[in-house]
């Protein structure tokens, strides 16, 4: 079991309190983490991902056990921590200021 | 008894205002979509309890939504949950915040480049859905003008989106560059006399027109001059801002471009000027009396460089001869420190008996007047800032 943490707009989008949790078939890697999200949650696809070259979005970044994992290969395994479900992946909005 | 239902689109979400056909007591709904850019929220005049919303962010891309059942619960067109999310083929399906450019049927390569704001040219990018306009007379078509500017059409209630792509692809675009608010496809204007015909306008390209229902382009901007453009007279380039135009004579167009108010009588094949008596002729709106085709209106802004009412005093200008001989309008206005901007998208009318005019501020007031300008009073006055104003009378 993955557990995903999502920006709260994202949240009120896809209809969910608190944190998403998914089954995900295979080695967890964002790539096969987001798939799972955006099947539950079709409503999500081209939010996280830009729908025809599914590269993150700009203004967003992926984070997990305290690491930013935004720059990582799609393919790329995620931490244990995360595949195990000890920790969540944290989706964020950047924020550049206040 | 008829009422109305005003559509309201904010920086922060969207707000549903209705009322009884005297149009004095006021109910609110929202915000939907709380947090959300809302840039247009549309009802389908062939279902009125159809709307279609455009809901954006700058971190999330663009999110289409419908209601139903005129505003009270919101879906987003596409595939349920649980679903398969690609074809047969392992494509993924379209979905309703889908927006993806057309190619070159030759080459696959992207079928344009437009000018960037230092001149050089630029890739096509989309960004958001400035303006959905619905089908006169089936409530599954709408249409969506987005920025980049492009117009797309969906044919099954806003879950599909295919780009019209002759607009982009007649041979103007590396001419067409963007306003300060972005290059927008804004206005988008569906001829009831003729479904082949269609207007629509852009932020800075200018105004054109399909006489195939969207197929073929090209561009009417004859007798536009901007003096801010190298080439005032240009074919393209011109910053138009908002056209209207009134049904029972689709041929006889009214423009309040960056500079100027213009006046079609022959569907955009050229204009002239109506600016009259205006105190400043730059501005974003413009709109026409329900039931007076020669009866329009306008929202004076001060300046490009400064976007707020002249002297502070916000007022609505009425023409009753089509344009030149304007008064101002101020029974119920603020006409004292007053610097709000009123937006191209941002005033509606009923079609009542008298005439409701509507109009929402960047300070967040929705103003309406139920005596077709004569008088005015805010519905709402505390909203974010309003991005777009839409009426529907409902019998």
């Amino acid at each position: 079991m993955i557990r995903v943490i999502l920006p709260p707009h994202l949240r009120g989008l896809a209809g969910v309190r608190g944190e998403v949790e998914l089954e995900v078939e295979g080695p967890a890697t964002q790539r096969s983490v987001l798939d799972a999200l955006e099947a539950r949650y079709p409503m999500l696809r081209g939010t996280i991902r830009e729908h025809v070259t599914q590269q993150r979005r700009p203004f967003l970044r992926f984070f997990a056990c305290e690491e930013d994992l935004s720059h990582e290969p799609p393919d790329a395994p995620l931490p244990e921590a995360v595949a195990t479900g000890a920790e969540p992946l944290l989706i964020i909005g950047a924020i550049a200021g206040g | 008894m008829s009422k109305v239902r005003v559509l309201v689109g904010t920086r922060k979400g969207a707000f549903i205002l209705t009322s009884d056909g005297k149009r004095k007591q006021w109910d609110v709904s929202g915000p939907h979509f709380a947090g959300w850019e809302i840039y247009h929220v549309k009802g389908s005049p062939a279902d009125p309890n159809r709307l279609f919303a455009s809901q954006t962010s700058g971190w999330f891309g663009q999110i289409i939504q419908r209601s139903d059942d005129g505003g009270k619960t919101w879906i987003q067109p596409g595939t349920p949950p649980g679903e398969p999310t690609t074809g047969p083929g392992g494509m993924p399906k379209g979905e309703s915040n889908k927006f993806v450019y057309d190619t070159s049927a030759q080459t696959g390569k992207p079928l344009t480049t437009h000018q960037f704001y230092d001149g050089t040219q630029h890739p096509w990018e989309f960004k958001r859905v400035w303006h959905l306009e619905p089908s006169l007379t089936d409530p599954d078509t709408v249409y969506a003008g987005v920025e980049d500017a492009a117009l797309f059409r969906s044919t099954d209630g806003g879950q599909n989106w295919q780009e019209l792509s002759g607009l982009r692809g007649h041979g103007t675009g590396p001419r067409w560059q963007p306003g300060a608010g972005g290059m927008g496809l804004h206005t988008i204007l569906l001829d009831p006399s003729n479904p082949q015909r269609i207007y629509i306008a852009i932020s800075a390209a200018g105004a054109f027109r399909s006489d195939d229902a969207g197929k073929t382009w090209r561009p009417i901007n004859r007798g536009l001059h901007s003096q801010y453009i190298p080439e005032p007279t240009a074919e393209v380039g011109h910053c138009v801002h908002r056209i209207a135009m009134h049904p029972s004579r689709p041929q006889v167009l009214f423009m309040q471009k960056h500079w100027d108010v213009m006046r079609s009588d022959d569907a955009g094949e050229s204009w002239h000027e109506v600016s009259g008596n205006l105190p400043t002729d730059f501005g974003f709106v413009i709109d026409v009396h329900a039931h007076e085709p020669e009866t329009i209106y306008v929202v004076p802004i001060k300046s490009d460089g400064e976007h707020y009412p002249p002297d502070g005093k916000l007022r609505v200008y009425r023409s009753r001869t089509g344009g030149n001989e304007w008064e101002a309008l101020t029974k119920g206005l603020p006409q004292s420190n007053c610097y709000v901007n009123v937006l191209r998208d941002a005033m509606a009318v009923d079609s009542l008996d008298k005439c409701g005019v509507y109009f929402g501020t960047t300070g967040g007031q929705v103003y309406a007047s139920a005596d077709a300008g004569d008088s005015w009073a805010p519905i709402v006055r505390d909203l974010p800032a309003v991005l777009s104003v839409e009426v529907q009378t409902i019998p």
